[in-house]
This record gives structure tokens, sequence and C-alpha cells, in this order.
């Protein structure tokens, strides 16, 4: 289906990241915002709080962040597209009822604008030290789906992106922005309605009495339904049958968590997203993504001019990861070096896909500024030694 | 003459609660004797006057023991997190404001935990009713001193006597902005359901206290007998008083009962103030949510 054009700005602005993942929100048809203020992800909610009693959406600010993702879960159950927004300390908050979202499989959208960490941190100087925490920050096993931007443009792009996975899978998706690239303001083309594609709800054509709300697909995802609706359904954070009835067992328990870690992983092919830049014939590779990405391209540009085979890949969905794209790389080049601003996490997953076939280096940062260029580059001088 | 009259029992071809349980979900894991199922009995009845289609009817819980009530009613019903049942009711409420949202937990999970969000949806006067079965303690997890726990009662973690003032809830409540106060024990169980329904039938944030102290664990820490002996002590030690002073009816150990429905006022909820607010300053900008959008 087509995004509404109510809610659509087609055109071209000048917008932060932050105000551009409200529009993408807006254009992908998302019409409930609950969510806490907290630097440097608020001027998401207060664009969307300016814009939805504009376009018939509602936005209420809550007491907590707690409060805030338990209210997304169950505005998305009385059937609106709903999201939050928020950064580190409220990142952690969320952790609860993102869990219960994976569980519920709700389909609902979290943007983390990462600040410097732990704790208070740096509110307003960037991070990307959440990477794990956003891949398994919520007690017990699940996958999700995370999207990682490095421009107002593409905030745009990939929070309507989100929205979609979120509604095609039934999960909670997180846009994993940061700070550089939530308040870098730069052009950015919102197209017509109608070049947008949306992904409609899968509710079930199904009755009521031949209706099983945890019974998967083919994709194993299941089919939903929306309170109110006469389901009478019972939907609970309790390991479930495919009634949604609590069974307390382990049986029960390994078919549920299998597919909910399936649903995801056997999907990761077609969910790989990532731009590759002048990969012909690299002999290293860049790993990296969100503001570290575009940081990493002087490097790239400087060692190129001295002949140096380097290549970019830059991955767009980080969760789940390129596995299958790492590894076919790691036989064919020298070494990958991964930037990002934090003292590894996403280094070892490229670490264990390369699996010892290539070197692999880690240029770190602690986050509260970009990396300088001139680190990148001497990584990559290391790495074609 | 001998009076001989036999009264024969008519045939019961189901249960009278049948069209509002999940049968397929009993035996319920509640104690015998325990309070919550009185509470979700009159809930039922409470169900068959209110003005809203069953259809309509939401129930959200938390954890706890009076949150697994949302696995047995036969509605649209949400177990979600501890303390979280209201803001997730919240969501739902806004998501599609025709629901009936109804938030059936217990005391741990709305004054403890989940005390931040039950202060704030009264503030804002959210178009829910709140359920809450006050037990006295934490007793899915064994009998913890609660934030509802009269002073100087035995728990598990306050086995030389409770020293923390409790909540008194139904001041709690008025004092926040809730629009419908009323605090019943297990024993009343017709005006318990009375109130029920008018408080579903009410708009804006309506609260009702369920007295039922845990008559495993508390009861027996606190040597207070059995089911029959805290009925008795309902009995005994319960006062009814409509419109009585939120202020003066804390609960101290074995103490007097204030019971009644306490407060009965008119404010608008979240959503009326929301939309009057932006009609009055968008004016033909001003775009109502409409309902569910997907």
């Amino acid at each position: 289906m087509k995004a509404d054009p109510k809610g659509v700005l087609t055109g071209e602005h000048y917008l932060d990241g932050d105000h551009a993942c409200a529009e993408g929100a807006i254009a992908a048809g998302c019409r409930f915002l609950a969510g806490y203020p907290i630097t440097p992800s608020t001027e998401v909610a207060e664009r969307v709080s300016e814009r939805f009693p504009q376009v018939g959406g509602v936005f209420i600010q809550m007491e907590d962040e707690m409060g805030s993702m338990a209210a997304v879960v169950g505005a998305a159950w009385g059937g609106v597209k709903a999201l939050t927004v928020t950064s580190g300390p409220g990142f952690s908050l969320m952790m609860e009822n993102i869990g219960l979202a994976a569980m519920l499989e709700t389909p609902c959208v979290v943007i983390n604008v990462q600040r410097g960490g732990p704790s208070t941190g740096l509110p307003t100087l960037p991070g990307q030290a959440d990477m794990m925490q956003a891949r398994w920050g919520s007690h017990g096993d699940y996958e999700l789906i995370a999207v990682s931007p490095n421009s107002p443009q593409e905030c745009f792009e990939v929070t309507i992106k989100a929205v979609n996975l979120s509604e095609k899978y039934r999960v909670p998706v997180l846009v994993m922005t940061d700070e550089c690239v939530g308040h870098m303001t730069e052009k950015v083309v919102i197209p017509k309605a109608d070049e947008i594609e949306l992904y409609p709800r899968r509710y079930t054509k199904l009755p009521p009495d031949q209706y099983l709300p945890f019974k998967p697909g083919k994709d194993l995802v299941p089919e939903i339904v929306k309170a109110g609706d006469g389901y009478k359904i019972h939907v609970t954070g309790l390991t479930h049958d495919e009634k949604g009835y609590p069974v307390m067992n382990w049986e029960v328990q390994e078919k549920l968590v299998r597919r909910l870690v399936e649903k995801i992983r056997l999907h990761a092919d077609e969910l790989v997203d990532i731009e590759e830049m002048q990969m012909e014939d690299a002999e290293v590779v860049i790993f990296s993504y969100g503001i570290s990405s575009r940081v990493a391209i002087p490097a790239l540009q400087k060692a190129r001019g001295e002949g140096i085979k380097v290549g970019l890949l830059r991955s767009i969905i980080c969760w789940p990861f390129p596995e299958k794209k790492i590894k076919e790389l790691s036989s064919k080049v020298k070494a990958f070096v991964v930037v990002e601003m934090n003292y590894g996490q996403m280094y070892y997953e490229v670490e264990r896909c390369v699996c010892g076939k290539a070197k692999t280096f880690l240029v770190p940062h602690g986050g509260g500024w970009v990396h300088n260029p001139e680190d990148i580059y001497n990584a990559i001088k290391e790495a074609v030694k | 003459m001998k009076a001989t009259a036999t009264v024969q029992p008519a045939e019961v071809t189901e249960h009278p609660m049948e069209a509002l349980l999940r049968m397929d979900r009993i035996p319920h894991i509640w104690c015998p004797t325990c309070g919550i199922g009185t509470a979700l009995t009159a809930f039922a009845e409470a169900l068959k006057k209110i003005d809203t289609s069953l259809e309509k009817v939401c129930v959200v819980s938390g954890i706890g023991c009076t949150g697994r009530v949302a696995g047995y009613v036969k509605l649209d019903s949400f177990h979600s997190t501890h303390g979280r049942a209201i803001p997730f009711a919240t969501g739902l409420k806004l998501a599609n404001p025709e629901l009936k949202v109804v938030v059936f937990s217990g005391d741990g999970d709305i004054a403890g935990i989940g005390g931040n969000h039950f202060i704030h949806a009264a503030r804002r006067n959210m178009d829910i009713v709140v359920l809450c079965v006050n037990n006295f303690i934490y007793a899915m997890t064994g009998g913890q001193v609660a934030a509802t726990t009269p002073l100087t009662a035995n728990t598990s973690t306050s086995p030389y006597g409770n020293f923390e003032n409790p909540f008194s809830l139904p001041q709690l409540a008025e004092s926040c902005g809730a629009v419908y106060v009323a605090r019943w024990t297990a024993l009343h169980v017709r005006r318990l359901a009375r109130s029920m329904t008018e408080a579903m039938n009410k708009k804006g944030f309506s609260f009702i206290e369920i007295i039922c102290p845990c008559s495993t664990i508390y009861s027996r820490r606190n040597k207070l007998g059995d089911g029959l002996d805290l009925m008795k002590f309902y009995h005994d030690n319960s006062v009814i008083k409509h419109g009585a002073d939120t202020r003066e009816m804390a609960i101290e150990f074995q103490k007097k009962i204030v019971v009644g429905k306490f407060i009965d006022r008119e404010r608008p909820t979240f959503l009326d103030a929301h939309n009057d607010w932006m009609k009055q300053r968008l004016k033909d900008k001003f775009v109502a949510y409409g309902g569910p959008q997907c």
C-alpha cells in the first residue's frame, strides 16, 4: 500500500536527522508516539508533537521510559502504528518492554539517538556504544532488527523502512542513530506519497473460532488482530502456546523461543542492507555504520591516493548482522578495519565471521566526538603491512 | 401437617460465568479462600450491566496473583509487565478510544512498582478503570512487605514487623485527580459489583480498591486464622461511609476498614482535553485522531 499523502511533506527540506526521523515516521503512517524527553533525541518528539495534531495523530509525553514503551506496545495492539524515541539512559529503561514487544510480537519502532555512556555519560555528544544493548538488552533470547542511518536523508528513509519491517516481521525495530547524525542538518528530499511503499499490518482474515493468535505462517510470523474486533484474544509475556495461553514447560518454551529467534535469523539474507564503496578491488575493508562510516571516507580517500586498495562496507541494517557477506569477503581480502564509536561491539561480530581468514583491526573511540580520520588511515596502513 | 416441600435443583447446563471466563483455563491458580476469585466474580457480574458491548472491553493486568486475572476473562486481555499495566492500558485506550479499558491488578503492581504510572494516569484523567486488589503483601513471590502492608504486620521480609508507613490508596487516587474512588472488601460482593459497573460506565480515571489480605501467607504469618476468619473480620470491622474524607481511612493493623464510594466527580479526560485544546489553538488545521489507523 502507498503512504497517505496527508502525512507526507513532499519536497526539498533542510532538516536535522531527528526531524527527518519524525517525518519518516509520519510518512510511514505512525500516528502514536509516547515518549519521555532525553537529549539528544527530544527534537523527534518535539516535531511529532507539533505535526501530529495536524495529521490526526496522538502524542503523549509519559512519566518515564518504562511507561513510554509500555504505552507503545498497548497502542500497537489498539490498532495504530506506534513509536517512541530516546537515548542511552532511556534506552536502558525501555528494555523491559522491548522484551515484552518481542514476546508479544508487537510491531513498533524505537529510535535511539545514541550519546556517550555509560550512565549519564555525555548527554549532548555522540556515541555508538548501545549496539550490543540493542541486540541483547532485554533479558531472554529473542531477535529483533536494528537499522543505522548516516545522514538526515537516510534518517527519513530508514525510519520508514523500520516501520515496514516491524509490520512484516512483527518485531520491535530499532533505529540506532547517534547525536551527530541526529543534530546534523542537511538537505532531505521527501518523495511523493505514492512513491512511498508501506507494508500493511498482517491482520488475519480468519473468523474468531478458527484464529490462533500465535500460530505462525510459512515465514514463522503469525497473523495479528487488534483489540475490540471480537476475537477475545489473550496475550501474555509468559511463555505461551499458539492460542496465546501460558504454558510452563520446556517444550512450549523451546518452540516459542526458537521461532522468535528464527523468524529473523532465517530471513537474515533478505534483510541485509549494506552499502559498498570502492569495494571492487579492495584488499582492506573498512566496516562501519552510522556517523563513523562517514568519518572513514577521508581516510579511505587518503589511502586510495597512495594506491592502497581499500573499500568501505557500511551496514544500514546492523541486526541481523551481515554475516554471509563478511564470511564471503574474508577469504578474498587481507584485512578488515572496523570503525565504531565504542571499544568493540560490532567488531567482535566481524572477527567471529572472519574466523581468522583475514586480519581484523578495531579503531575504537570512547564517544563524545567522532574519530580522527587520521587514526583510521593509520589502521589501514597497519592492515596492509 | 408436616411440610415436605423439596426443592429440585434446576438442571445446570453451564457455569453461570461461562460466557465471561475462559473455562479452558480453569482451574485457576489462586489459593482456596483467596479474595481475588471473589473480585473476579464481582467483575463478571458487573460486566453484565455495563453500557459497552463486551467486544469493546479490554482487561490489562500486570504481574502477580491478581495479574493473572487477564488470563481468565473471556475478553481481549493483556498480561503485560510488572507495574506497566496502566501505561499499556493508556496506549490501548488512546489507540482506540471506543474501547473500555480495565486495568485489573494488585497493589504491588499498581502502587508499588507501578506507582508512578498510577499517579500520572490519575493526574491526566486517562479514561480507564483501575481495579486494585490489595492483599497487603507481594503474595506470588512468597509474602514480602509491600507499599500497602499495615504498620507492625509481619511479612517474609519484615520478620520483626513492618515499620514503614503504607499508602492509603483512596487518598492517593483522589489527590492525584481520579474522578471515581471506592473501596470494598472481598466480603462486599454486591456492593463491589455495583461499584465496578458504575466505574465502567463512567468517563475518566476510576479507581476501586478491593481489600483482601492474602488468606494464605499474610494471614498465617500474622495468626489471623483462615479465609472464613478473614470474612468474619471484614464483617465485624468494615464501616460503610460513602463520601468519607479519604484522608481519614488509612489502614491500620487489624483495625476498622472504611469502605464505600468516596469520590464521584467530573473532569475532562486526557483525550477530551487534548481535542478541545487543539481545536481551540489550531482551529480548522486540527485533525482529530480518528481511531485505529492500521
